[in-house]
């Protein structure tokens, strides 16, 4: 298995990666907070290591579905900055064209099969897309991301079971962040691991620590290639943890400041820094251009995004945008 | 039962379904045969298999067994498990993998074993299907085609006898087809899977077995209303199984001299409000009739589509609605009946609607 941290090049990615989800996040949070962005959004500060070491055990043409907490994921997967930043600013030329906004960016080339506002909602989604690369033997494998909350849905165990029984090429990503809005995962689930629910359904399911980006990818990996050689789904549960609340109303009351501040102390993204450093792949200088070369990136995208026009607010438009037209094509032709 | 005359076998140059492009590529129009409504859909799903990889049908008890209703009868057989999909009883997953299916590219043909069950599969038809295309503003389509038994006659009870089609009409995103004869049991589902959004086929159960004639590839745009006969006394809008009792009242009432116009909408959303409106003002009379309950069913829609328009104008009388009891579905073979409008109540309130006024 490889070693990230040891190769400079992998390491530069994995950090860039995670810098560039966590500047963007932090933007986005400030934009809130001054009034400049609005509707709703859920951050995955604190979560970038499962995100990106994940995406990172992917190949380019690979599948992935998201969840409403999923700027990391589209980071993660290639997803452009620009456009990103631009939906959520509500502009046209948003990845949604300001009809989606935060919890419903797709990025169809590449790979991105979308976020999803319903809890739960993109898992037998993916297992449809992944039915769709068995039939048509593409080799990809799809990846499907959710929370812990997910994992109480009875979406889960619907998806979880079809996958099983039909051997399907899906990898299901399970990132325990210890609270689905405020109700503590140890009050949801009576039992010590969501991955053991895996057992259940006839696949394996482990529990990693999802702030290690290390330990995801070797996990990912290992499933991935697991489901690419028709063996069937994995679930990785990624144990991580969010710093910010459920969304922009969240006041923390159902944790304390201690636990937030203990779980700081585990950033992802700085241990990461450190097992490059004691690798030495990355000399200090480079870990910093990563960092601001991350920063740079989100800098140029809000300035870029904020310059676009805004959707126009047109009746038609949108009443046009509702169905499909037969002479357009299919999107999803396009990368296949 | 009664059976419709069927219409679209008929020439007629007053019916847009009739002009060119109404009979697919490679049939000869006019080359018509006998087939049951499940045969109809049978060998469309067929024709659809043969001719295109990416269509697929997943759905419970559809190898083997054939399915509840015996429609996929055989084509496991033809077509193989890989492509025939039985599935467990996981409705969620059963339209969420077609979903996800045909956000890649796929054309899954998803079967609910009854169209009642739509409620365990409700987030995947309605925030997921209907949503995605306009959400990700345009980025993606999902052209997933789910074929759901619907409706009352078979003594099944409350939770397998319902017409929930007016809750699918209130969601935009997705098409809603309620074929009334064998030939646009074939003709819509055509349609359909060559749709590029989800579309959901309400097939009546009652009309599984009735016959009528298929003109070869038939196929019948979405969105365009069939006028089933013409009168000058009053009009009928009738859906599914309901069409069929309004033709059999219409030829009572013609022995009486009475005249009916029957328009059948055969796709609900989106309406053919156009082929509707210009009938019901040729006559100035209108009766609606549905098998669903009447609080907020899908004929008050067309209802509501009569009074704001210039046809509210031509109305001579006011707008009569015939539908089911607001009442769950009873078991007895003879509440059921009492539960949904049956022809003579159809001939009553239509006579009564010619002679007023």
């Amino acid at each position: 298995m490889r070693d990230l941290a040891k190769e400079p090049e992998a390491a530069r990615r994995a950090l860039e990666t995670m810098w560039t989800a966590r500047r963007f996040e932090e933007a986005v949070d400030q934009l809130f907070a001054r009034g400049l962005m609005h509707g709703t959004m859920h951050l995955s500060i604190g979560q970038e290591a499962s995100a990106t070491g994940t995406c990172l055990a992917l190949r380019d043409d690979d599948l992935i579905t998201s969840t409403h907490r999923g700027h990391s994921h589209c980071v993660a997967k290639g997803a452009d900055l620009t456009r990103m930043m631009a939906e959520l600013l509500a502009k046209d030329s948003g990845y949604c064209r300001g009809r989606g906004g935060s919890m419903h960016i797709a990025d169809v080339a590449t790979g991105n099969l979308g976020a999803n506002g319903i809890v739960g909602g993109g898992i037998p989604i993916a297992v449809g897309a992944a039915l769709a690369q068995k039939l048509t033997g593409s080799g990809k494998v799809v990846v499907s991301f959710f929370g812990d909350g997910a994992a109480n849905e009875g979406a889960f165990h619907e998806a979880a079971n079809l996958a099983a029984v039909w051997d399907l090429p899906v990898v299901f990503v399970c990132e325990n962040n210890h609270y689905g809005m405020s109700m503590a995962a140890d009050e949801a689930f009576a039992i010590d691991n969501i991955s053991a629910r895996a057992g259940a359904y006839g696949f394996p399911g482990v529990t990693v620590d999802g702030n290690d980006l290390q330990a995801v990818y070797e996990m990912v990996t290992t499933a991935a290639e697991r489901a690419r050689a028709g063996r069937g789904p994995t679930l990785v549960e990624n144990v991580t943890y969010r710093w910010k609340g459920h969304s922009k109303s969240d006041k923390n009351l159902y944790r304390t400041r201690e636990e937030i501040a203990a779980w700081q102390e585990r950033d992802p993204i700085t241990r990461f820094e450190d097992a490059v450093r004691k690798a030495g792949s990355l000399t200090d200088p480079e870990i910093t251009a990563a960092r601001k070369a991350a920063t740079d990136a989100v800098r140029e995208a809000i300035r870029t995004a904020n310059a676009a026009p805004a959707a126009p607010a047109d009746r038609d438009l949108l009443l046009d945008a509702v169905y499909a037209d037969a002479d357009a094509g299919d999107p999803a032709e396009v990368p296949a | 039962m009664t059976t419709p005359t069927t219409p679209t076998a008929r020439p007629d140059t007053d019916n847009p379904t009739d002009g060119p492009g109404a009979v697919a590529a490679g049939a000869t129009p006019g080359d018509t045969r006998e087939l049951t409504y499940a045969e109809a859909v049978r060998e469309t799903l067929t024709e659809l298999m043969a001719d295109d990889e990416r269509v697929f049908l997943m759905g419970e008890d559809i190898g083997v067994y054939g399915g509840a209703f015996g429609v996929t009868t055989g084509l496991l057989e033809r077509f193989g498990r890989e492509r025939v999909r039985d599935t467990p009883i996981s409705e969620i997953a059963i339209v969420g993998a077609g979903v996800g299916a045909a956000l890649c590219g796929m054309r899954p043909i998803v079967e609910l074993q009854f169209s009642d069950f739509v409620t365990c599969a409700m987030d995947q038809i309605v925030n997921q299907a209907a949503k995605i295309h306009f959400m990700l503003g345009g980025a993606a389509q999902v052209p997933l085609v789910i074929r759901a038994p619907a409706g009352s006659g078979t003594g099944a009870a409350a939770q397998h006898s319902q017409s929930l089609e007016a809750w699918f009409a209130h969601v935009p995103g997705i098409k809603v087809v309620m074929p009334a004869t064998p030939a646009d049991a074939m003709g819509l589902l055509r349609a359909a899977v060559d749709d590029p959004n989800p579309v959901l086929v309400l097939e009546h159960k009652l009309l599984y077995k009735q016959k009528g004639e298929v003109p070869a590839g038939h196929y019948v745009p979405l969105g365009k209303a069939e006028v089933r006969r013409r009168g000058s006394d009053l009009t009928i809008v009738a859906t599914a199984v309901m069409v069929g009792k309004a033709m059999a009242a219409a030829q009572e009432l013609a022995a009486e001299g009475i005249e009916v116009t029957v328009v059948d909408p055969r796709t609900i959303s989106p309406l053919d409000e156009a082929t509707i409106l210009t009938e019901v003002a040729a006559t100035g009379k209108a009766l609606l009739v549905q098998e669903a309950p009447r609080n907020a069913g899908f004929v008050a829609e067309i209802a509501a589509r009569i009074v704001e328009s210039d046809a509210f104008h031509t109305l001579k009388a006011p707008v009569v609605r015939l539908a089911g009891l607001d009442a769950p579905m009873a078991y007895a073979p003879e509440l059921e009946k009492a539960s949904v409008p049956q022809i003579p109540d159809i001939v009553v309130a239509a006579r009564r609607l010619a002679k007023g006024a």
